[in-house]
């Protein structure tokens, strides 16, 4: 009996990794969102010096859209079986 | 069509049956840490999963033309009656589990009916015991270590990250995240699921001559074997989808996306390296990882130890209802008619014993375990000790 342990240990990394990595991405876009929110909030009441969190906003797109992409990948795996 | 005996007739009702209880077994799996954190209304989320394990039936274009990936010797003789056998003791495991809401293998049942049955009905050398070994056993220790490991490091990064953001920002989008999410693994599930059940009746089909060897399943049989797994994933077994979504541990929509992304990325790349692990064993796993690594890190132990116990036992369990099942079913039509008549009933007394505990989509968020083990007989001896 031949086990491939370096296919089992390879499938085993790749699965924490992305998985990883896709949680952080996608826990950083709501961070970004949040911050956003609270910019507005600040521009609304009138603190001087309030961003409008439109960078806030892009940053949390782009982390989305790393997911998003993720997932997409994900559909053609189970797809093209 | 003068090929479908009246044995092929009830294996190809078995197996529907089968892929019915594989999808309400199952349904937990996408759906239980959904429902649990209250991204997704029960019966809304029960209603997603069984449309895309639908979906997902029809998704694959390379057809599983195998049952059981050469776990049996497929071309030893693998006579309807073994199917049968093998289908009667993963469904009758598939319902106890149910009964008892424990989350064990619809996968591993099936494997373990088709050795038991194997073992009877054709010899020891039926069974490729070393693709048992690499292509079940090892995976299934494995998968939910690596799910849980990942959810574990997942939901601490999570917490880490958004601690300076807002509570209520947070919460609500890392519920709209859980809905993709578990909606892939919906997906991936009915595509695997699913076909082992099109694989079981074709190759039924195939072995009396009424297809083509290595023809592709007929689309009747693709349409059914997705009604099925989407009817009882519509079903939803509420009292597993309980066990894992409030038994374990305590989820937040944070930990819930940690797991579900877990779940998710351990069936896809596992699925893509050739290994065939179970979706239960995977989840549960991913749910323990994130009930550890979240704020709380706590696990209810005695439920994690009946679930590891039960994924022991399952493929040796089903494997001897269908060993015996075989036996039977080999002595003719009238133990055909037996094992027919002993699964209805053994399904119909579970089904009855479960409605003296009913959970379903409106209770099943409670915390109260299914099936409370009885526990209060222990406690007396200590205190009588203590007192002598």
């Amino acid at each position: 009996m031949h086990i491939k342990w370096d296919a089992l240990a390879q499938t085993a990394g790749l699965s924490f990794a992305i998985t990883v990595a896709v949680v952080a991405a996608f826990a950083l876009g709501i961070l970004a969102l949040s911050r956003r929110e609270a910019a507005q909030e600040a521009v609304r009441s009138g603190i001087p010096g309030a961003g409008s969190g439109n960078l806030a906003l892009a940053g949390a797109a782009l982390c989305f859209s790393v997911c998003a992409s993720v997932v997409f990948y994900g559909i053609t795996l189970i797809a093209g079986r | 069509m003068e090929h479908i005996t009246f044995l092929v007739a009830v294996v190809i009702i078995t197996a529907l049956a089968f892929d019915f209880t594989n999808g309400f077994h199952d349904t937990a799996n996408a759906m239980a840490t959904s429902i649990a954190t209250g991204a997704l209304k029960p019966k809304v989320a029960v209603t997603i999963a069984a449309v895309l394990n639908f979906a997902g039936a029809f998704l694959s274009v390379k057809v599983a033309t195998t049952i059981s990936g050469g776990i049996v010797n497929e071309k030893a003789g693998l006579q309807p009656s073994i199917i049968f056998a093998a289908l009667v003791g993963a469904i009758l495991w598939n319902l106890l589990t149910w009964l008892k809401g424990l989350p064990s293998s619809s996968s591993h049942a099936l494997y373990g009916g088709l050795i038991g049955a194997t073992v009877v009905g054709v010899g020891l050398n039926g069974v490729n015991f070393d693709v048992v070994v690499t292509k079940i056993l090892i995976p299934a220790v494995a998968s939910p270590l690596v799910a849980g490991l990942a959810a574990w490091g997942a939901t601490r990064l999570a917490y880490l990250i958004t601690r300076g953001g807002r509570e209520e920002t947070t919460e609500k989008g890392f519920r709209r995240g859980q809905m993709f999410t578990s909606s892939l693994i919906s997906l991936a599930h009915g595509t695997n699921d699913a076909q082992k059940t099109m694989g079981i009746i074709t190759l039924t089909l195939v072995s009396v001559g009424a297809l083509k060897p290595g023809a592709l399943p007929p689309t009747w049989v693709i349409v059914s074997a997705g009604a099925a797994i989407a009817l009882g994933t519509y079903m939803g077994g509420w009292r597993i989808i309980r066990s894992m979504g409030n038994g374990l541990t305590e989820i937040r929509p944070r930990q819930g996306l940690a797991t579900e992304t877990a779940a998710a990325t351990v069936i896809l790349t596992s699925t893509h390296m050739g290994y065939g692990l179970s979706t239960t064993q995977v989840c549960s796993g991913g749910i323990m990882g994130a009930g550890l690594g979240g704020p709380k890190r706590e696990l209810r132990w005695s439920l994690v130890r009946r679930m590891v116990y039960t994924w022991g036992l399952t493929l040796p369990a089903a494997a001897a209802v269908a060993g015996l099942a075989a036996f039977v079913a080999d002595q003719g039509a009238w133990g055909v008619a037996l094992v027919g008549a002993t699964l209805v009933a053994g399904s119909g007394a579970m089904w009855i014993a479960s409605r003296r505990q009913p959970v379903h989509a409106g209770n099943v968020n409670d915390v109260q375990e299914v099936e409370v083990p009885v526990q209060t007989a222990a406690p007396t001896p200590a205190t009588t000790t203590v007192a002598a």
